[in-house]
């Protein structure tokens, strides 16, 4: 049942690197971390990738398989054929740091900006009560496990880095929408999603969708809601008017940490 | 010793986890610098990986639940060895600290009042886990670690700098704890990135590294788990406690081998999933110890009423705590009534509607699916006992979590005694939360109190030699050889069951395998690359590999996650015992027999004198007392 499996992997550091050709073993049942950890125990001691869970639950492992963005704990390879050669590559909208570790920063420095939960004050620890149909909508975007694969296949960043000072990418445009619809929260960050964030650089192609492991919804249900709340506020006249007037942000708006 | 980046902190936190999160937010709320060091992402950490949920008395499935029938149960799963103290703090403290996680953005699962729902687990007489779906922990380190970057925003607009008072030194692995004239003076490491070094100078360290799993080859734990911290301690003087306490959860996957080990959440039996042998059979009602026949169904019919009426019924004995069940499955297999693969059967699918699986069991059904290609909504899974968690750690105070070195702190399941001789599920995220606060307040409480040790050239120096070791060796063996036959032979000799004579070829085996680790070389430059980083991952292992099969050797009597074979029952003198680790001049573990503490009088009047007979001497019994009687049993 055993068979040896020909891979692709980029090996390099900052940008300077190559594929390079191996025969792995494979197992039954096996997923592709598996034989990248059995490479790196028998024949590239050092070679450098991430992974925690080996279950789907970490995010750590993503990686670019034959082109197509994949976590490698759960990727099956049967679902390869046996004599197909494997292109085992890192994300690609990230700078590599070696092998098929990639330089994620980008998305800790959005997560920081992104004003955080802010509910009532009024409100003691133990006293909220909500109902379960109200908290679905953000929990399903909670079961986000932060692999970025979105943030890596979005085509707003993916083929123009000069886009990510200014956008925050399907994540965190997700985190955004996740509060917004958070039951509790107060703040309001319609108009910082598309001044801050650049929800409108989004084109709703959800691309974002296919990739995410975790089978999120995220252009339909968090993106395209989004969208549609931040027009409903950009067309509220007394919010129009009074932005005009005061050339203030609103006063629910919270400042965007780190951008003013 | 140029290429040394040096920082200095307040407070420095080694590990991201709940217990490490949690605990440098109440550092920084008490104004201290803290620094959050983790071997992986921000984000990342083990805790990340918990399913269940957070064990706490909130009551809101249950009135009846309080802080007096959690702090009973989780006794009861530590068969009386936990520090008492820490059990009690636990009970009362994790309600307001679960509330305390919904203030900070956790969404958790709701009650038709709008309240967190509870879910039942093993050992806990009543629904107590806050959860969501299965993915608690994903919730817990998520919202711990928004509130760092909240903590965060609020320094970036008062201070003009995010990381003026609390900053994440991701992928930087800690190797040595530097310790001047006796105390605490920082602590030593390299970032993966670079293979650059850095030290931390800081008169408190906490240490929240959690667990030891990656010595043994079935496991639930992820590469983290190399027992850094256990090690860290022992090396720089501290001391651990009862590591003969490793729990083997009951049920992880068989099939197919890759992922042997990954963890099948407990809530799937908590949700009425039943364990069934080849014969079709509900083994569990034979395997009921005495201590527990109280409070177990004896009938099938019994145990299923008990879901929808628990004031009538008696639990079902698939929710006996983890040992119990474990050893049960130990046992059906070994008698030949094992699944195709060595396991036995779990059964969901027979139990509930498929789409009340999919809602309350959804990241089972994908990991089954994906991995297995089972469905578990249709037909049951085949699961067996894995490494799971360790209840021996760093012997720390009750009350403040201090280790033995003045400035040294320890926290979740790197910390020992809480949990006694087995955790119940769920009271390891309520622990991290409980005992972070604490460990961040008495950290910042210390560093008040306190002059700064200066960090000596001597230490630096030494810590950079041994890092770096491993390069200047060449022709030696790799460092994944070494470890793939520490997990064998731990996994063979010092498992689930044990025998005295295969923990002492055990030991002897340790004694080659740190030979063999000393010579390891490795291949490649400083910059993200694995094989050192095992490299040096292995001293920690062999070290606490050699703690554990040192304990359990000492230890003759069974209980919680030490079973012998050789000494089957529990020991009421052996309860009075906590074993200690500490290293001789050698390099070598060391163990000291020390008295367990008496528990206060008013908490053991919340036991049946009956009860107490079964855990106790004689001579604690008369010196029980009076009036203890008077409490009685709630089923
Ligand atoms: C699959 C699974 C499911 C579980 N489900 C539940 C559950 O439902 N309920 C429950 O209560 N418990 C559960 N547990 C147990 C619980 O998750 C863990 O015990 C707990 O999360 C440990 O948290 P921690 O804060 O101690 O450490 P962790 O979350 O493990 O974090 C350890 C941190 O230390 C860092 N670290 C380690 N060594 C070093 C070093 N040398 N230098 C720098 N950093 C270092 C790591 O990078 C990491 O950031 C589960 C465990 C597993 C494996
Ligand atoms: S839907 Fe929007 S966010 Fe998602 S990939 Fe397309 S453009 Fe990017
Ligand atoms: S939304 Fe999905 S794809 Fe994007 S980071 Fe989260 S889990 Fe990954
Ligand atoms: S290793 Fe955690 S998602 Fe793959």
């Amino acid at each position: 049942m055993a068979y040896m499996a020909n891979l692709r992997v980029w090996r390099g550091d900052h940008g300077e690197g190559k594929l390079v050709d191996y025969s792995v073993e494979v197992n039954e049942g096996e997923v592709v971390l598996d034989i990248l950890h059995r490479l790196q125990a028998t024949q590239a001691n050092d070679l450098a990738l991430r992974w925690n869970c080996k279950a789907g639950k970490c995010g750590s492992c993503s990686m670019e398989i034959n082109g197509r963005p994949r976590l490698g704990c759960m990727t099956r390879m049967s679902i390869f054929d046996q004599d197909q050669v494997l292109t085992i590559t890192p994300m690609r909208t990230f700078p590599v740091i070696r092998d098929l570790v990639t330089d994620v920063s980008f998305n800790y420095e959005k997560a920081r900006q992104i004003p955080s939960f802010s509910p009532d004050p009024a409100t003691k620890p133990g006293e909220f009560r909500m109902q379960q149909v109200d908290v679905q909508r953000s929990q399903e975007f909670r079961k986000c496990i932060e692999c970025y694969l979105c943030q890596n296949v979005c085509h707003v960043i993916r083929d123009h880095e000069e886009n990510m000072p200014a956008y925050a990418g399907p994540r965190f445009l997700m985190r955004v929408a996740e509060l917004e619809m958070h039951p509790a929260d107060m703040a309001d960050r319609r108009n910082i999603a598309q001044d801050d964030f650049g929800l409108g650089y989004c084109n709703i192609t959800k691309c974002c969708t296919e990739v995410c492991p975790e089978g999120i919804h995220i252009t339909d249900n968090a993106l395209i809601p989004l969208k549609e709340r931040v027009v409903g506020r950009k067309y509220d006249p007394l919010v129009w008017l009074g932005g005009k007037i005061t050339r203030k942000q609103h006063r629910d708006t919270p400042r965007v940490p780190g951008k003013h | 010793m140029t290429d040394i980046q040096r920082y200095s902190y307040d407070v420095v936190v080694i590990g991201a986890g709940g217990s490490g999160l949690r605990a440098a937010i109440e550092a920084r709320l008490a104004g201290k610098r803290t620094a959050i060091i983790s071997k992986s992402l921000f984000g990342k950490a083990h805790t990340v990986m918990a399913e269940g949920g957070a064990a706490a008395a909130m009551g809101n499935v249950n009135p009846a639940d309080n802080w007096q029938v959690h702090f009973r149960d989780t006794m009861r799963g530590g068969k009386f060895l936990n520090s008492w103290r820490m059990a009690e703090l636990h009970a009362k403290e994790a309600p307001d600290r679960v509330w305390e996680l919904e203030a900070w953005g956790a969404l958790f699962d709701r009650t038709k009042e709008g309240k967190i729902s509870q879910r039942n687990f093993g050992g806990h007489e009543y629904p107590r886990l806050a959860h969501v779906g299965d993915r608690t922990g994903l919730e817990m380190i998520r919202t711990l670690q928004q509130k760092v970057v909240a903590l965060q925003q609020e320094d970036a607009i008062n201070l003009g700098d995010p990381e003026a008072r609390v900053k994440v030194f991701a992928e930087t692995t800690i190797t040595r704890l530097i310790v001047e004239n006796g105390r605490m003076a920082g602590a030593f490491g390299y970032q993966r990135e670079t293979g650059g070094f850095v030290l931390f100078e800081a008169p408190a360290v906490i240490i929240a590294t959690g667990g030891i799993g990656k010595t043994f080859k079935v496991t639930s734990n992820s590469w983290e788990y190399t027992g850094d911290g256990h090690a860290l301690a022992l090396l720089a003087g501290a001391r651990l406690l009862n590591m003969e306490f490793v729990q083997f959860h009951p049920t992880g996957m068989v099939w197919p081998p890759s992922v042997k080990g990954i963890l099948v959440t407990e809530s799937v039996r908590g949700d009425g999933g039943v364990l069934r042998n080849s014969e079709g059979k509900r083994f569990m009602f034979d395997y009921v110890p005495d201590v527990f026949r109280a409070q177990y169904a004896e009938t099938e019919e019994e145990a299923d009423r008990w879901y929808d009426d628990q004031a009538n019924n008696r639990r079902p004995p698939e929710l006996l705590p983890r040992d119990e069940v474990a050893r049960s499955i130990n046992s059906e297999v070994k008698a030949g009534r094992g699944s195709p693969h060595g396991g036995v059967f779990l059964d969901i699918a027979s139990r509930l509607p498929a789409e009340e699986i999919l809602r309350r069991l959804p990241s089972m059904h994908h990991q089954f699916k994906q991995l297995a290609d089972v469905d578990i909504t249709a037909e049951p899974m085949e699961v067996g006992p894995t490494c799971h968690y360790v209840m021996g750690g760093i012997e720390v105070d009750p009350d403040t979590q201090a280790a033995a070195i003045p400035g040294l702190f320890s926290v979740g399941e790197s910390s020992g005694g809480m949990h006694g001789s087995n955790r119940l599920g769920g009271n390891s995220l309520s622990d991290l939360v409980v005992f972070g606060r604490r460990a961040g307040l008495y950290a910042a409480e210390y560093v008040d109190a306190t002059e700064r040790p200066a960090v000596s050239d001597a230490a630096i120096e030494s810590a950079v030699a041994e890092a770096l070791a491993p390069f200047e060796r060449t022709g030696g063996e790799s460092p994944y050889a070494v470890h793939a036959d520490l997990q064998q032979t731990m996994n063979d000799l010092v498992g689930i069951i044990r025998r005295e004579h295969e923990m002492e070829a055990a030991l002897k085996e340790l004694v080659t395998l740190r030979e063999r680790a000393a010579k390891v070389s490795v291949t490649g430059g400083r910059a993200y690359n694995p094989g050192w980083h095992l490299a040096l991952d292995l001293r920690n292992m062999l070290v606490v590999a050699e703690a554990i099969a040192t304990a359990a050797l000492e230890r003759q009597e069974s209980r919680g996650g030490h079973t012998r074979e050789d000494y089957p029952a529990m020991s009421p003198e052996w309860r009075q015992v906590n074993l200690i680790c500490s290293l001789d001049d050698d390099g070598r573990i060391k163990l000291t027999r020390q008295p367990l503490p008496p528990m206060r009088d008013d908490l053991l009047a919340l036991f049946e004198r009956s009860e107490l007979k079964k855990y106790m001497t004689d001579a604690e019994l008369v010196s029980l007392p009076a009036g203890d009687s008077a409490q009685e049993g709630n089923h």
